[in-house]
């Protein structure tokens, strides 16, 4: 789960990490309100979308008056912010973040991953931070440095000093760096976190280091032990089908193509994808029905599949292990019943029940396209999208 | 021979009592495992399946010399369960409880590694379909009747595939000496490679599937142990072509996020490291049974 930038400075200003005194607005009016409040001559008014890359996209103003402030945030709320990571879509801005221009020198790039290699936390630090830190990574690998974390210990204060000097700072902002590491690391294992990153961290020019940016995500699978993050979920900026989906126990990623796709486990899903492909076809979406499904889950599956207007034909393919055909073909026959479907609809059943599955789709009324095999599903799914064209 | 269990192995079922554990208890004994027991804390007095129920992992395996575990706890718990079976001296332990807290697992792989190597667990999954030597013994939730008994030795991450992929050999008469799930979850028990390992030692293993997906590095790592340390052939699926980067595609660790790590770059490491690959998924069978 991804939250916003300025309820992720909240969490980390709690775990001792230094942030400007920033006001959240709904509305121009609260955004020059709170510029009022902030004081000052200069503000920066910043778009709150789950999206790196909001610079470059114009979702971060910078204001010299309060006016500039209110005609700023006129401009930002409502509109959808395209960014490099959000997709032609974009994400709406709903909220507004005010905090006051803080003159800097240094901008530092840090952040906090779960390392799949080591299986460790990583930190990942370089003294050449800001919007062009994917350009350092690519011309300069050596000004990023790393350290994985032993989880036993966490991370100690010698090896926070040691990431300070190899970053460029000063001696004298040593000792602050290595209480913002450690607080920054101790907020990371006692949230749970998946993805911390501060970029950029500045050094004011009163020489204090400031957390000018944060952005965090989390393990979906520990919120039931964190209330205070799960209440932070934003659903403006998620896909609305994918929420729907996950509601529903079903996992769904909408993708380009138009045939539609309901499998059951995700390495499953993925190859029937990919058979498509093969077939000379494009997937709609993948999709995971899960275990155990019953007729009701199949038939929501459906109505998500179907929810999408490029759909042109759908594939159902189940090979049941804890799952039953008789349960996902009593589901089918109910969806296309149920729901009126239109577009051809191609299934394959194995495994679990698959004879009394077989004959439940045989004895129906409903018009299908039955396959045995793999290849014969994916090759009959292309058929009937391109006989449908002609 | 097989890896991992045959019939006479030992087996307990962790969260022996619940709905999934009794369901899959049953269907594991039916298949002919050598089920002992069970546990789930507190409720010791009283038996369970005709099998005894232990309070404790340790209480199991002194009483009924268990040596493999299979962990059907809920997910806020699993974690907890795969610790207590490593301490007690459980040598290979299958969790198939989906939706373990990556950290959770990060503190399972450290207390692992404090137990000396040869009193170590091996873990295989979480979120994974379990382990299957057909004909001799079942720690997982797979079908059975879809495995055939044969030269074929199957580490997959994903459940349903590792099933299509078995199906296709029975329908072609050829059969599998053990198939591993290792689990769609980012960090997991077992790699890939641990299993390579065992199936490069097993006389009755001839030639080893691999069926990988997007994300992370146990397949580059699996190529390269293959090229410098097997003598038996090795043939792989990567699924996801199709894949975008970016989007989790089901598996939490089913995610392309760096280089080396979607299912194109994954084919050509494979193919670079001299691993046989089989590009259609609907090509398991054909592919296998020509190389037999």
């Amino acid at each position: 789960m991804d939250i916003h930038e300025y309820q992720a400075k909240a969490l980390l200003a709690e775990y001792d990490v230094p942030i400007a005194t920033g006001g959240l607005a709904y509305s121009p009016e609260q955004a020059a309100y709170r510029a009022k409040e902030i004081g000052g001559g200069q503000w920066v008014v910043k778009a709150q979308v789950h999206s790196g890359a909001r610079g470059k996209a114009g979702g971060i103003r910078m204001c010299d008056s309060e006016d500039e402030v209110w005609e700023a945030a006129d401009d930002l709320l409502g509109r959808r912010l395209v960014t490099d990571q959000t997709g032609p879509v974009g994400k709406g801005v709903y909220r507004l973040y005010v905090e006051p221009v803080v003159p800097f020198g240094t901008e530092i790039y840090l952040s906090m991953v779960l390392d799949r290699q080591s299986e460790r936390i990583m930190l990942v630090m370089s003294g050449s931070g800001g919007m062009e830190i994917e350009e350092v990574a690519e011309t300069d690998p050596d000004a990023i440095v790393r350290i994985s974390i032993e989880p036993a210990v966490g991370l100690q204060a010698f090896q926070a000093r040691a990431m300070a000097f190899a970053c460029g700072l000063d001696a004298g902002l040593v000792s602050q760096a290595e209480q913002l590491l450690l607080g920054a690391y101790r907020a990371f294992r006692d949230l749970d976190a998946t993805m911390l990153e501060i970029n950029p961290l500045v050094v004011t020019e009163e020489g204090r280091l400031l957390a000018l940016d944060a952005k965090m995500s989390f393990d979906d699978n520990a919120l039931f032990r964190h209330q205070n993050v799960s209440e932070l979920r934003d659903k403006s900026q998620e896909d609305p089908r994918e929420m729907n989906a996950a509601d529903r126990g079903l996992s769904y990623v909408g993708l380009d193509g138009n045939i539609g796709c309901i499998i059951n486990g995700a390495g499953l899903a993925m190859a029937t994808m990919d058979m498509i492909k093969h077939s000379g076809g494009e997937p709609a979406n993948f999709l995971d029905i899960g275990g155990g499904a019953s007729p009701d889950r199949v038939v929501k599956a459906f109505k998500l599949v179907l929810s999408d207007e490029r759909v042109e034909a759908i594939l159902v393919n189940i090979f049941a292990g804890i799952n039953r055909c008789d349960w996902v073909a009593e589901g089918v026959v109910k969806a296309m019943t149920d729901l009126e479907v239109k577009v051809p609809v191609v299934a394959r059943l194995s495994g679990t029940n698959v004879e009394e599955g077989r004959r439940i789709l045989a004895e129906s009324d409903v018009e299908l396209i039955t396959a045995e095999t793999l290849a014969e599903a994916g090759e009959k799914a292309v058929a009937a999208v391109s006989w449908e064209a002609n | 021979m097989s890896i991992i269990v045959d019939e006479k192995t030992p087996v307990i079922v962790q969260g022996f009592t619940g709905r999934m554990g009794t369901f899959h208890a049953e269907e594991m004994i039916e298949y002919g495992t050598n089920l002992v027991g069970g546990t789930a804390p507190g409720k010791s007095s009283g038996g369970h399946l005709g099998l005894p129920v232990f309070d404790t992992v340790r209480d199991a395996v002194n009483e009924t010399g268990a040596e493999a575990s299979i962990v059907f706890v809920p997910p806020p718990f699993a974690a907890d369960a795969i610790m207590e079976a490593a301490d007690a001296g459980i040598r290979h332990c299958v969790c198939i409880t989906d939706g373990i807290p990556a950290q959770d697992m990060m503190k399972v792989k450290r207390y692992m590694r404090t137990k000396r190597v040869e009193k170590r667990m091996t873990l295989m999954g979480p979120n994974c379909a379990g382990v299957i030597s057909p004909g001799r013994a079942l720690l997982g939730i797979m079908p059975g009747h879809i495995y055939a008994q044969g030269p074929v030795g199957i580490v997959g991450r994903s459940g349903t595939l590792g099933y299509e992929a078995a199906s296709q050999l029975k329908a072609l008469g050829v059969g599998v000496s053990t198939s591993v799930g290792i689990g769609g979850d980012p960090i997991n028990g077992s790699s890939f490679t641990d299993h390579l390992k065992s199936f490069e030692q097993d006389p009755e293993t001839s030639l080893v599937v691999i069926i990988g997906e997007i994300g992370g590095p146990q397949e580059a790592e699996a190529a390269a142990y293959a090229r410098d340390h097997m003598h038996k052939r090795v043939v792989a699926y990567i699924a996801g072509l199709s894949a975008p980067k970016g989007r989790t595609m089901g598996h939490a660790g089913a995610i392309v996020t760096g280089v080396g790590e979607s299912a194109a770059e994954k084919i050509e490491i494979m193919r670079e490291a001299g691993v046989g690959i089989i590009e259609r998924p609907s090509d398991f069978g054909a592919v296998i049974s020509k190389m037999l």
